[in-house]
């Protein structure tokens, strides 16, 4: 039995004259989905498997879905004659374009075995001297495989072999997901071998001596693993040493490494090329000058043996030494060794002579962290999921580990200044190189996977977000939440209402919720607030409204900053909560603040046309009925409708304040979203406002506490007082309230599916300036309750989901672009048309 | 809603002869939009007094499931909750032709000498929503022989500081034929209301012509009317009025009737500064001076960033030296216009493939806009919040990194030379900051610096030795042209 060994992510080209049994090898081995026959694909592109005139456009095409395949990460087979050099170039070429290894698999029959099967199958027409001519291919195909550049070459030959052979698959070198650490990745050492026994000593490994003393193992009593990003060696006072150390630990398994550049070249130089002894490989060579022969051959093989990057941990983790894109991971080719080890460069050169290099991490998107090393920095710095750990030791500047899975960096400070660094070391940028951020990363239609749930963002609502999000919005790394719309209560048959309490009752007692809390809804605009203790990385914070616009702007939105930190810090939360910023989700009080221009231009008009316009109806009417015409019942429904329109003018006006500046302006906070490192959606709605309770006794004058009645779905007699509550609020025109789950904004159901995070039930009063002056007349009552309300419920929902997951991803300092990704996602829910008085 | 027609001609009741209403009787009509009554407050030997009293009904106005397919932008509030109860507009026109056809039409069995007589009038509207201000009822009414009253109504009697409502109390007074009233207030009341209940179709063009015989031709505001009735609608404006020219007897310049200056032309980010009294002028010599600078910069792959309505790639494109032009927005409205504009569907194939138009937003580096000769960033960065200029810059000259670079935005220093242009008042509702020379200077100086560019600025318009010219041009230049074309022939 032969057995072909083929690397799990490969291209294998099938190499035979028509007749070899390529296609039954195929359907032998290989999924239906993992072949691409181009019988198949000229029968796809010209209804006609046999149609020669149609193979350019079939090859075309099977290259371009084998690319595809190979993008994604799934093994291809081609089902192809593959007999000239030029048809298996193509094959070539796609997969060097997607970094996989091609594999030529030969099955070589005689060729009156070939013929006879010809002869058999009633549609292959060619005659014998075709095949003749494939034979002859075939004969000269042997030689060039692996020339042409196919990593393996399997030959199998004779019908028996064929039968009798077995696809074993081999992992690439560079996939070790099964490590899953934890891990401590060391950067550069560049010989420093004081500083990195000091780091190792620091991170809790024992140091295991030789005969002479020397360091030749390290130990972690926990079971860690050391990973080297590279750059062992050179310019450092001890390179030797070094690669003791870490020969030793990769040895007994204690360590792994990647090759750095300077590996690299110290490779070349060992076995004898011609290598200018520059950037410090000088100093490695003389060090090694004074090594025994022994020495230098096990360096020599150990540098030989080295991977070019990794792939760790179920592949949450990446180590290169100049990092790595993502196409790349997993990949195996010369260009991905390459970026592996030299990073990527833009072709030009700075000021000092250096190569300009080409800032990848910036547009990294990967799910996987990259830790690597390479360019010297002053302080590590995470980019998109990203990190080097070159903190220049040998420059002076200190040696960087990072600890995995906790992502705590550890270094211990650079003894002296053992090389005189070609350039300052500088941090990249004036700016965090990841707050810029790209169209593709909101643009198109996008599916969104995050931990509660996944949702498909048309591209046209995106597009609607992205004129919203760019020209009114607040800069990207200050958005970090937006508000989820929120729906209505069920609509009620209570006499004479749309909403009612006992259906927001129910509605949660229908999704299994047993404990609600009844928020007053606060006649007001939405405000979030992020507040920093002084400014930091949010520059101070920012005041928002629900579509992300700034406020008030400036300057207004800095005093109530101001005001809100003031607070916070009197009610000492700062310290409490241990964080430097807090997220709150407020209202701003009155209405008329933000809103008195649509008041006056909606609502109000509306007032004044009315109250003009019914008097002079009436006057009419009074007057014909002076005349003793039957207006009677006119007259009755005109009166109806001054009535009316004084209960709407009465509605409109509750939301109106007198306010200067921020005078007259008050703020209710109701929840505590964000702090530090932690999303608070886990609290419970009475520690949210037992906070927001604290911040209005310590600012009585700004802070606006919101009312509320915390009632338990079992017991009647607290439903009963909550109705009452309500209908007392309303009664005197106030809004209504927002009744939510007492567990808290992440608050699941029985089933463990979300539950929405609040209904509203709004006042029978209020809707008026909603639903129109006349809505509860018993005509129109009856229809508006038709209304549905499916589509507003799903989109709260998905908008608080991802809500949700923005909150986490604001607590885990995740890269900007996916913590915009989120917040986008919410705005171009929000541009989805659903009916605007729900 | 309300309207009433009095008379004084003896005997008054006559009235109800030419309406064909017995003043005695309170008649009912179904309309679409809910019921029309007509009845008489007073009727006497002296004094009549016709009322039209137009009730709809919530329910049949705009609230139904039809409504609710329509596009997000008409998806407001509003639609439910508005003055259309109770304000005068095309709903009541609509009632006033349906039950008062054949006054309307001057037609009269029992009264036919009255009918084609002028009679002493006052029509009253209590209340009638007057976009322009109650002058404009003056304008529109007063040619035609009307003493007009429009009392304007305050917005809210509870907040005095509100003001006044956008609507009046209207009594007009004259002597006029009842059919000419009846004509002017079908054709008038929606031009002042300015919002139509609905869709206009092509044979409205017939209805104003027959409702404004013998008075629209000749009448001074025939341009505003033909426009607002037809919704401003321009192809049908333009067949009215050039109908209404072949009426005319007068010849004068057909200037008046330009049905420009309808809704916004969509010239979206680009769009000129409404008190900028020299409007078109300064917009062209603006685009003027951008094409100078973009052919003396050789560039021929050229980017308009926020291209608006497409005003200067229409320019772009007839230029043959422009291999390939550009266009983006961040509103696919914008876009949308500028396509039309272009006339993109109708343009043959190689002429189409010059020309791209992409939504794009300048806070976001876009990958499609890397390896251009030009780009004009045209009256765009004053619309953007300064806190996010950093990001435009970024990720125009950081990353799309464009050859030459044009910026024009508004001098704030001339704003003192536009004449009802308050101090600190910007040019345009959506601008959020307009620079003086020295801050446009600073800002060009710094992004030059940061990205390897070399600036000279410029002024365009009429230059005023106090406070230079209206608009600010730079020209920005890479200086690593040299290295850039390397790379690409590499």
């Amino acid at each position: 039995m032969t057995v072909l060994d083929i690397p799990e992510l490969a291209l294998v080209a099938l190499v035979g004259v028509s007749g070899s049994g390529k296609s039954r090898f195929a359907r032998r081995h290989f999924r239906p989905s993992q072949v691409l026959s181009s019988d198949t694909f000229r029968g796809m592109v010209a209804d006609d498997e046999n149609d020669q005139s149609a193979s350019g456009d079939a090859f075309d095409a099977l290259h371009h879905v084998a690319g595809i395949r190979l993008r994604r990460g799934r093994l291809t087979v081609v089902d192809a004659t593959n007999l000239q050099p030029h048809a298996r170039a193509g094959l070539i070429a796609v997969a060097r374009a997607h970094d996989v290894l091609p594999v030529a698999v030969v099955l070589d029959v005689p060729e009156a075995v070939a013929w006879e099967r010809t002869q058999s199958r009633a549609d292959r027409t060619h005659g014998r001297q075709v095949l003749s001519r494939m034979q002859r291919d075939l004969r000269q195909s042997y030689g060039r495989l692996a020339r042409e550049g196919f990593r393996k070459v399997h030959v199998l030959r004779g019908v028996e072999e064929i039968e009798a052979a077995e696809i074993r698959y081999e992992k690439l070198f560079n996939d070790r997901r099964e490590l899953t650490g934890p891990f401590d990745i060391v950067g550069d050492v560049h010989g420093c071998r004081e500083e990195l026994e000091a780091l190792l000593l620091r991170l809790g490994y024992a140091l295991h001596r030789d005969d002479a003393g020397r360091p030749v193992d390290a130990v972690h009593p926990a079971g860690r693993t050391a990973v080297f990003v590279g750059d062992l060696v050179d310019r450092g006072p001890d390179s030797p040493g070094v690669l003791r150390l870490v020969m030793g630990m990769v040895a007994a398994g204690h360590a792994i490494c990647v090759p750095g550049n300077h590996e690299q070249k110290l490779l070349r130089k060992l076995r004898g090329r011609d290598v200018r002894l520059t950037h410090g490989l000088a100093e490695t060579m003389a060090q090694l000058a004074s090594e025994p022969d022994s020495f230098v051959a096990e360096t020599t093989a150990f540098i030989d043996g080295l991977v070019s990057h990794y792939v760790l941990d179920g592949g949450r983790l990446v180590v290169a030494h100049a990092g790595l894109k993502e196409a790349y991971h997993g990949r195996a080719s010369g260009r991905v060794r390459s970026f592996a080890l030299y990073g990527e460069t833009t072709g030009e050169t700075d000021e000092y002579g250096l190569p300009v290099r080409y800032p990848w991490a910036r547009d990294y998107r990967g799910s996987a962290m990259v830790v690597y090393g390479h360019t010297p920095t002053p302080e590590p710095e995470w980019v998109n999921n990203t990190i080097c750990l070159d903190t220049g030791c040998v420059f002076g500047g200190k040696l960087t580990a990072l600890r995995y899975p906790e992502k705590e960096l550890v270094a211990v400070p650079a003894v002296k200044e053992w090389y005189a660094p070609a350039r300052p070391l500088v941090a990249p940028g004036a700016t965090r190189p990841d707050t810029v951020l790209d169209l593709a990363d909101v643009t198109g239609r996008r599916h969104l996977t995050h931990a509660y749930g996944t949702l498909t963002v048309p591209a046209e609502n995106a597009a609607a977000a992205l004129e919203v999000m760019s020209r009114y919005a607040l800069d990207p790394d200050r958005l970090v939440w937006l508000p989820p719309t929120m729906a209505p209560c069920s609509t009620s048959t209570v006499e004479g209402f749309l909403e009612h309490p006992a259906q927001a009752f129910a509605d949660y007692r229908a999704a299994g919720a047993d404990r609600v809390v009844c928020e007053e809804k606060h006649m007001g605009s939405r405000a979030v607030v992020l507040v920093e203790r002084e400014p930091g990385r949010f520059s101070g914070g920012a005041v928002h409204t629900r579509t992300g616009r700034p406020f008030f702007g400036p300057p207004l939105d800095g005093e109530l900053l101001a005001r809100v930190r003031a607070a916070v810090t009197a009610a000492g939360l700062w310290a409490e909560l241990g964080t430097d910023w807090l997220l709150l989700d407020c209202e701003l009080l009155p209405w008329s603040a933000k809103a008195g221009g649509l008041i006056r231009e909606q609502y109000a008009g509306v007032g004044a046309a009315g109250r003009a316009a019914l008097p002079a109806v009436l006057a009419t009417l009074d007057a014909a009925a002076g005349r003793g015409l039957p207006v009677g019942e006119l007259r009755g429904r005109m009166a109806d409708r001054a009535a009316e329109v004084e209960a709407y003018s009465a509605a409109y006006r509750a939301y109106v304040g007198r306010t200067d500046g921020l005078r007259g302006v008050t703020l209710a906070p109701f929840a505590v979203l964000a702090g530090a490192g932690t999303s608070y959606a886990d609290r419970d709605h009475g520690w949210h406002l037992a906070l927001a309770d604290r911040l209005c006794a310590a600012g009585p004058e700004f802070f606006t506490p919101t009312r509320r009645q915390v009632v338990d779905l079992a017991d009647e007699a607290a439903v009963a007082a909550a109705t009452d509550w309500w209908l007392s609020l309303t009664a005197a025109g106030g809004e209504g309230m927002v009744v939510k789950p007492y567990a808290g904004l992440a608050a699941r159901s029985p089933k463990g599916s979300l539950l929405q995070p609040g209904i509203k039930c709004r006042g029978r009063e209020y809707l008026r300036i909603i639903y129109g002056p006349g809505y509860t007349g018993p005509g129109q009552l009856a229809g508006l309750r038709k209304r549905s309300l499916g589509r507003k419920r799903g989109l709260a929902l998905q908008e608080h989901a991802l809500g949700l997951a923005a909150l986490d991803a604001l607590a885990d300092d995740a890269p900007l672009w996916r913590r915009h990704e989120l917040v986008f996602a919410i705005l171009a829910c929000e541009s989805e048309p659903v009916d605007p008085r729900l | 809603m309300l309207l009433t027609l009095t008379t004084t001609h003896r005997p008054a009741t006559d009235l109800g002869h030419l309406l064909v209403k017995h003043p005695d009787r309170v008649q009912s009509f179904d309309l679409p939009a809910g019921a029309a009554h007509v009845l008489y407050p007073e009727a006497d030997e002296a004094r009549c007094t016709a009322a039209l009293l137009v009730e709809v009904d919530p329910l049949k106005l705009g609230g139904g499931r039809r409504r609710q397919a329509a596009t997000p932008d008409s998806f407001t509030l509003g639609q439910y909750v508005n003055d259309r109860p109770y304000a005068a507009s095309s709903l009541l026109s609509s009632a006033l032709a349906k039950v008062f056809r054949s006054a309307l039409r001057g037609e009269s069995r029992d009264r036919p000498e009255l009918a084609a007589t002028a009679i002493p009038l006052e029509v009253r509207v209590p209340v009638l929503r007057c976009r322009g201000g109650a002058d404009l009822a003056v304008r529109v009414f007063g040619p035609l022989g009307w003493a007009v009253a429009a009392t304007p109504i305050p917005l809210d009697e509870a907040y005095p500081e509100w003001g006044d409502s956008r609507y009046v109390d209207l009594t007009l007074t004259g002597t006029l034929r009842l059919a000419d009233a009846l004509n002017h207030l079908y054709v008038l009341l929606p031009v002042l209301d300015d919002a139509k209940h609905y869709w206009v179709a092509p044979d409205e063009v017939d209805k104003l012509l027959r409702a404004g015989a013998g008075w629209l031709a000749d009448h001074p505001e025939r341009g505003l009317i033909t426009r607002r009735y037809l919704a401003h609608r321009r192809a049908l404006a333009g067949t009215a009025l050039a109908r209404l020219a072949e009426l005319r007897l007068t010849d004068e310049p057909p200037a008046d009737d330009s049905v420009e200056g309808g809704p916004a032309t969509g010239d979206g980010a680009g769009s000129a500064p409404s008190a900028e009294t020299p409007r078109a002028s300064l917009a062209v010599r603006r685009r003027e001076a951008v094409l100078t600078a973009l052919r003396a910069s050789g560039a021929s792959r050229v980017l308009d960033l926020g291209c608006g309505g497409g005003a200067l790639l229409a320019a772009l494109v007839a230029d043959r030296r422009f291999t390939e032009v550009v266009g983006t927005d961040v509103s696919s409205q914008a876009l949308t216009l500028a396509a039309r504009r272009l006339r993109l569907d109708r343009l043959p194939e190689r002429q189409r493939d010059r020309i791209r138009l992409w939504q794009s937003a300048l806070t976001y580096r876009d990958d499609r806009l890397r390896g251009y000769d030009a780009a004009v960033l045209m009256e765009v960065v004053e619309h953007l919040d300064p806190p996010r200029l950093p990001a435009l810059e970024d990720a125009v000259f950081g990353h799309a990194r464009p050859g030459t670079v044009m910026v024009t935005t508004p001098n704030v220093e001339y704003n003192v030379r536009y004449e009802g242009l308050g101090a600190g008042r910007f040019r345009h509702a959506d601008h959020r900051f307009e620079w003086t020379r020295a801050e446009f200077a600073a800002w060009v100086e710094r992004v030059a610096t940061t990205y390897g560019y070399t600036a000279t600025i410029s002024g365009i318009g009429d230059h005023d030795p106090e406070v230079g010219a209206p608009t600010q041009l730079a020209v920005l230049t890479s200086t690593e042209t040299g290295t850039r074309k390397e790379e690409t022939t590499r």
